[in-house]
């Protein structure tokens, strides 16, 4: 379908003038510009955009969304009650849980398997909004290799060990309130109570 | 020629090879350098000379210096391909003819101080008075002592003629060879110096290079490069014509192609560049073309089109491309130099004799390479400045723009400097000329009508075409 010429608009370029018509003014503004950058780049007083990547890291925002972790509860155990929630919300179903009654008090089920397709993944953050007891977070780890897509499938240990690291390191504090595991967690009527006290 | 004269000027040639082949490669290094830098970026400043080694991590980075170095191993060691069905001899020719015709090009180039030898007369002596014909004069220049007492003694007729004319005119003295002496011989700053073809003979090679860019198109039997090569060889040869006009007045001026003559006639009077500001224009608009630098470099247009005349070549062949383009620039950028720039010559700083001995010539080849590298950085810095012409904007240049202003400045620089309507001062009507000769093709080309870029009226759509059939016909069907 072609523009309809009634609907063209027409804007005249502007006339030029002399010295406008000989160019040279233009470029030795322009070439002025280049050499401006140029000097300031030389000099150390312009952007300061290049970072020296491998030497210096990027300093990423609290909110990037890199390698994911499972966070652990007070006592070292995995926070994660199995709920489904992440793999349900997950776009790219890259999550894989297989559930199993829990050995604790405290919840009805746990993970008994907990896999990534890190390859799969599009780091949406999908998984940690949905999580109900804020067990699974991405961290800022973005320069995640391997040398076969077989590495690139984390299972628990492997993102239980990315928060030990993480927290070790210090680089990403856990987002959502740690410790006591969140209301759904809680068995029975207190979670119910706590939620609605909560609200109230 | 004796062999010890061979032997020099084999050194150097090496010298010279080297010399020329090092700043290619660090060269493509500084244009990589400027090209980040106006762009805010950093530039190449990985590769330095540690080799991998941790015993020589100090070397590492090193602002990049190691980069040309890396670029030659892998333009080495890359797959040497050659399609199947191109011309296998001209496949093969063009690259060397690129970078020979460059290189053969720098001969003539003086890159470091130079002294024109006084005039002598001429072995051609006019038959009727069988004396040296005064006519002749000032166009024969035997290069040292001992090769004027070699060209006496090979030619006694001429020796004879040499000691009458020497007693006929005082003007005549031995050459002196000023602040290039050392040691007793003497320090060459050229491959071939004293040429007094030089200019015409740059040229005449340099346009040579066509043929390397013709016979890449042609032989490697496609499409992309053929058109390349067509683009290409159109450019370089409308671009001559302006250049060679550019530079005829400062011929005039001077009275010799000799490229060290003009360089102490700027020595001694003013450069060319007040004299001549439009020649310079034009010369300078003419070599970014010759060069296939931006604005000019429709035979690549790295960024939108299939390569150029180079497309199918890989490895060393297309480095020598390259190279070649680059020592075209180098060349170039000496001749820019030299012809407008006063050559190593700094007003009242590096002059004729002021700095002596071995100082002098120090500080002259270090203006003159300075000068030189100057203008490759303007060379760079002009790429990130202007955009790129269109192929008809850039035919339209040179053949109604710039040969325009090229003739005119040529005309009126001759009936200036014939008719001297100031005395002394024409000279100073130069630069006026070439203001008004601007300002003349400017102010005309403004009159022209502008190309429109609007819809074309009166063209029918294709209902409104069948529906005008219809109209036609229509009561038969």
């Amino acid at each position: 379908m072609a523009i309809n010429t009634k609907d063209v608009t027409w804007v005249e370029p502007p006339q030029l003038g002399l010295l406008d018509q000989l160019y040279l003014p233009a470029i030795v503004g322009g070439m002025a510009t280049a050499l401006k950058h140029l000097l300031e780049t030389v000099t150390g007083t312009g952007p300061d955009a290049t970072q020296q990547y491998p030497e210096e890291k990027p300093k990423l925002p609290p909110h990037y969304r890199g390698l994911h972790r499972l966070n652990r509860d007070e006592k070292g155990r995995v926070k994660c009650v199995a709920c489904f929630m992440c793999s349900t919300a997950c776009p790219a179903h890259c999550i894989d849980i297989v559930a199993a009654p829990s050995p604790w008090n405290d919840r009805e089920k746990y993970p008994e398997t907990f896999v990534i397709d890190e390859l799969r993944c599009i780091y949406c953050g999908m998984c940690e909004q949905a999580c109900p007891v804020d067990a699974i977070e991405l961290t800022s780890i973005f320069d995640l290799t391997g040398l076969s897509r077989e590495q690139m499938i984390f299972d628990k240990e492997k993102l239980l060990s990315v928060y030990d690291e993480t927290v070790r390191r210090g680089t990403d504090p856990v987002r959502t309130h740690s410790g006591k595991l969140g209301p759904a967690s809680e068995p029975g009527e207190a979670g119910l109570t706590e939620s609605s006290s909560a609200q109230s | 020629m004796n062999i010890t004269e061979l032997i020099v000027v084999l050194v150097t040639i090496g010298i010279v090879f080297a010399g020329v082949m090092t700043f290619v490669g660090y060269g493509s290094l500084l244009e990589r350098k400027i090209s980040a830098w106006v762009q805010d970026r950093l530039g190449p400043n990985r590769v330095g000379f540690d080799l991998n080694q941790p015993f020589l991590s100090m070397f590492k980075g090193f602002f990049g210096l190691g980069q040309p170095l890396a670029d030659g191993v892998k333009f080495l060691l890359k797959e040497e391909f050659t399609p199947k069905n191109v011309d296998k001899v001209f496949y093969y020719l063009a690259p060397a003819v690129a970078l020979s015709t460059a290189l053969i090009a720098f001969a003539v180039v003086p890159f470091g101080p130079t002294s024109v030898l006084p005039p002598m007369v001429d072995n051609r002596i006019d038959l009727a008075v069988s004396k040296p014909n005064p006519n002749y004069q000032h166009r024969v220049y035997p290069r040292t002592n001992s090769e004027l007492e070699k060209i006496s003694a090979a030619n006694p007729f001429r020796s004879e003629l040499l000691e009458e004319a020497k007693s006929h005119s005082p003007k005549i003295e031995l050459p002196k060879v000023a602040g290039i002496e050392l040691g007793g011989s003497e320090i060459r700053f050229g491959i071939a110096p004293h040429l007094d073809i030089g200019v015409l003979f740059v040229f005449a090679v340099s346009s040579l290079a066509v043929y390397g860019v013709v016979l890449a198109g042609w032989s490697s039997n496609s499409k992309y490069s053929l058109f390349g090569a067509l683009r290409a060889s159109a450019q370089l040869i409308s671009y001559e014509i302006p250049m060679g006009m550019s530079i005829l007045v400062v011929v005039f001026m001077v009275g010799s192609l000799n490229l060290e003559a003009i360089v102490e006639y700027q020595a001694k009077h003013t450069w060319f560049i007040v004299y001549q500001p439009l020649g310079c224009l034009l010369f300078l608009t003419a070599i970014f073309a010759e060069c296939n630098r931006l604005p000019f470099d429709l035979p690549e247009c790295e960024q939108e089109l299939v390569g150029g005349y180079h497309t199918e070549y890989s490895s060393m062949k297309f480095a020598c491309f390259m190279m070649g383009e680059y020592t075209h620039m180098v060349t170039t950028s000496f001749l820019l130099v030299a012809m407008f720039f006063g050559g190593w010559n700094i007003p009242f700083l590096v002059t004729q004799d002021f700095p002596e001995g071995a100082l002098g010539w120090g500080a002259k080849l270090v203006v003159f390479c300075g000068k030189m590298v100057a203008v490759i950085v303007f060379f760079m810095l002009v790429r990130w400045s202007l955009l790129r012409f269109r192929f008809d904007q850039l035919m339209s240049l040179a053949w109604k723009g710039l040969m325009t202003l090229g003739i005119l400045n040529t005309l009126g620089a001759v009936v200036i400097i014939q008719t001297k309507p100031l005395g002394e001062l024409s000279l100073w009507l130069l630069p006026a000329w070439s203001v008004i000769a601007l300002l003349m093709v400017t102010g005309y080309s403004m009159t022209r009508p502008k190309p429109s870029n609007r819809f074309r009226t009166g063209i029918k759509s294709v209902d409104q075409r069948l529906s005008s059939q219809k109209e036609l016909v229509g009561n038969r069907i």
